[in-house]
């Protein structure tokens, strides 16, 4: 099984296992594999150890990936968080960020709903 | 969208003039805007601008990192005071 970017990746076609590395999606995975000169709807496990080494070799160089991409992400909220303006008050709260709702729905950032006794009137 | 660079970034033009002017004269007093929308510039950096939020002028520290966010980011409009704690009587 290949492992790249310390991933280890499923025998799925190339552009498909390569966007389970944290960083990659769709469109990334065949900029590598047209770099790379790798058939995208390759399986994984057929390609030669040289293939493999030279989408490592490019996904180092290139691309920021798994934790070094979530570290930047983390720092950026961060940032946001230590000047204390309105995006940095919302990731502190836990609510969503670029003004949606939150009487209803939101719960991909508040999480599971609570319930709370007496609410409708 | 972001905003066409050709522009530059939104300030208030009256706001602009009195940074510009108390930066000529080295005086660094505090400035009061109701311009919440205005993008702090690296020319404001070091002042304190009162950024009104709708009943009060909230100040506001300018340092570098706040170069490129809009005043109104950092004066709160509304205030969060928590929901009702239950309280059987009160709901009757």
């Amino acid at each position: 099984m290949a492992r790249i970017a310390g991933v280890d990746l499923p025998n799925k076609a190339v552009k498909i296992a390569l966007t389970y590395i944290y960083g990659i999606g769709r469109g990334s995975a065949l900029e590598i594999c047209q770099k790379g000169n790798v058939n995208p709807d390759e399986r994984m496990n057929n390609l030669s150890a040289e293939d493999v080494n030279e989408l490592r070799k490019l996904i180092e160089s290139e691309y920021k990936v798994e934790g070094r991409l979530r570290t930047e992400v983390a720092l950026n909220i961060k940032r946001l968080m230590d000047i204390g303006c309105n995006r940095g008050l919302r990731h502190r709260k836990g609510l969503p960020v670029r003004g949606q709702r939150t009487k209803t729905n939101a719960r991909t950032r508040k999480g599971r709903k609570k319930t709370v006794a007496g609410k409708k009137k | 969208m972001a905003r066409s660079i050709k522009k530059g970034p939104f300030i208030e033009k009256r706001l602009y003039k009195r940074i510009t002017e108390s930066n000529k004269s080295g005086q660094k007093a505090m400035i009061k805007t109701y311009s919440r929308t205005s993008t702090i510039i690296p020319e404001m950096v070091g002042y304190t601008i009162s950024v009104y939020n709708g009943k009060t002028w909230v100040p506001v520290f300018i340092t570098e990192n706040l170069v490129g966010h809009k005043l109104g980011e950092f004066a709160p409009t509304r205030i969060f005071r928590g929901h009702a704690a239950s309280d059987k009587r009160a709901r009757k």
